[in-house]
């Protein structure tokens, strides 16, 4: 197999932003939260957009119009919330090759006020249409979380440790102020909150908002000269595997991220999952981080429920996990991923206030796209 | 308000047979000759080994409830609490499906790998869904 361990800590992330706000932004259209956090993303590796000349979003055609710029490398992969992860990997290996100098990875998603945004949906004859539709899944409560039931048969995982989840989550959420939901939260909230789609509760799915996120990427050469302190891209995984739920192949395992992304990611870093000083694992649900706790190796297969009841990763603990307060607590737009992106690149750069993780030196960031469908893992670090 | 329509599928080329079969009240998938597997959904070639010497076979409709949700928040069309399951046939493939005849369901109405069979739910004269119930 061909190895990438030759584009280990050859590119970094020198600019990186959010849109001004997150959260419920009906004055904005979608592509307007793409164009505010590109500005600031730009602005904060201390460019201008006519700099740019690499670009990838999960709509690139219609960003640079909007945007009014001329790339000379695009990627438009759009497998959903993982998206951004992977244009990071793709863009490491075009600024090798020299494809661009300079690119940058913008989301933006007015996922709660749906300005601008188009219909959802496929048609009846799609194979969602014929073999998931007919049967009432409505969105990814419906979806998303039918797994949680065989891995709870097969491994005895609980209500209670799910809840365990959200509620190690908010209180990261709690020390950020942009955060969308910052009252603590315990075990009991979660499970009395009213049922969507059991075993999720109201408080074990997360967020719909409004917000964007962008990226700026340079080669490792170049990385020095920028105002703010390098991310560097140390490894990378990619992977799809398929569309609806019902075809996830097996419904205790991540297996993208088991057999794919996580031994490519760890391989290319030479790293493994003891080098993690933190994590950002999509959470969707509260089944989602757990499904990566085990894919990656940080736990044993089935052993998500209990690790994630003895409060490992929350503020104190010894594995800090999605310290912005996460999809559950801190924002969701539909497409996450770039979020996850941001407070890894804000925690290794010391940026993240009264949350950040003293001495860190590497962040793992991994999400799903879809339902478990795509997926991606990247791992960064300052050094 | 009145209540949207329950989705319908569309039969394709290579799922017609599939469609075909529940309007006969069969429940008719595909088997690999070459590995031997079952496998669902309907394609013409094994997603195990990529053989194309694949037919399709009438089928017990008996299986086990693999995992599920209790939608309470879910499609307009549906009256909730319902229940969305994957159903492992005996013959191996999984395909999602509702388990009906379950009121008010929790749960405890739902045990883990419950025996299930399939109901042929004639929805209108084009089309049949497959629905499971537990036995
Ligand atoms: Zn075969």
């Amino acid at each position: 197999m061909a190895d990438s361990t030759a584009l280990r800590h050859k590119t970094a992330i020198v600019g990186a932003a959010e849109t001004n706000t997150v959260g419920v932004l009906p004055d904005y259209s979608q592509l307007q939260l793409h164009a505010e956090s590109a500005f600031n993303a730009v602005a904060d590796a201390g460019l201008k957009m006519s700099d740019i000349d690499g670009v990838a979003s999960v709509a690139p055609a219609q960003l640079t119009e909007y945007l009014g710029i001329m790339p000379r490398w695009v990627d438009g992969t759009s497998v959903g919330g993982c998206s951004f992860l992977i244009h990071v990997g793709h863009a490491a290996a075009a600024i090798a090759a020299g494809y661009a100098d300079t690119v940058l990875i913008t989301h933006g998603e007015s996922g709660r006020s749906r300005v601008g945004v188009g219909g959802f949906g496929g048609g009846a004859s799609t194979i969602g249409g014929q073999f998931e539709a007919p049967f009432g899944v409505a969105g990814p409560p419906t979806m998303f979380s039918v797994p949680i039931v065989h891995h709870m048969k097969k491994f005895g995982t609980t209500e209670e440790q799910l809840a365990a989840v959200s509620v190690a989550t908010r209180a990261w959420a709690v020390k950020n102020p942009r955060a969308m939901m910052r009252d603590p939260i315990t075990v009991d909230d979660v499970l009395s909150s009213r049922i969507i789609a059991w075993p999720m509760h109201l408080l074990n799915c997360c967020l719909v908002t409004d917000g964007g996120g962008a990226l700026v990427m340079v080669s490792e050469e170049r990385a020095r000269d920028f105002p703010k302190k390098p991310v560097y891209l140390l490894g990378r995984g990619e992977n799809t595997a398929h569309q609806g739920i019902s075809s996830m192949r097996d419904m205790s395992v991540w297996s993208g991220a088991a057999e794919v992304t996580g031994p490519e990611a760890f391989r290319m870093a030479g790293l493994g999952p003891k080098d993690m000083d933190h994590a950002m694992f999509y959470d969707a649900f509260s089944h989602t981080p757990m499904y990566a706790l085990e894919a990656l190796g940080f736990v044993g297969p089935g052993e998500s429920g209990p690790y994630m009841a003895e409060m490992h990763t929350a503020p104190g603990g010894d594995f800090p996990m999605n310290t912005n307060g996460g999809g559950l607590s801190y924002t969701h737009t539909g497409m996450y991923g770039m979020f996850a992106i941001q407070e890894a690149v804000a925690q290794l750069r010391g940026e993240s206030g009264e949350r950040q993780i003293d001495g860190i030196e590497t962040s793992i960031v991994h999400a799903p796209g879809g339902m478990f469908s795509a997926t991606a893992t990247l791992i960064l670090g300052n050094q | 308000m009145q209540k949207p329509p329950r989705p319908l599928p569309q039969a394709t080329p290579e799922t017609k047979e599939y469609w075909d079969g529940l309007k006969a009240h069969e429940l008719r998938i595909q088997r690999c000759s070459d590995c031997s597997e079952f496998y669902f959904f309907p394609r013409p070639f094994c997603p195990s080994c990529h053989s194309q010497n694949v037919a399709f076979q009438k089928v017990s409709g008996k299986g086990k409830l693999h995992s599920y949700v209790i939608a309470h928040r879910g499609h307009p069309a549906f009256d909730a609490p319902y229940v969305i399951a994957i159903v492992e046939l005996n013959e191996g493939p999984k395909m999602m499906t509702n388990i009906i005849g379950v009121d008010d369901p929790t749960p405890e109405k739902l045990p883990a790998d419950a025996a299930v069979e399939i109901v042929f739910d004639d929805v209108n004269e084009n089309v049949t869904l497959p629905q499971f119930k537990l036995v």
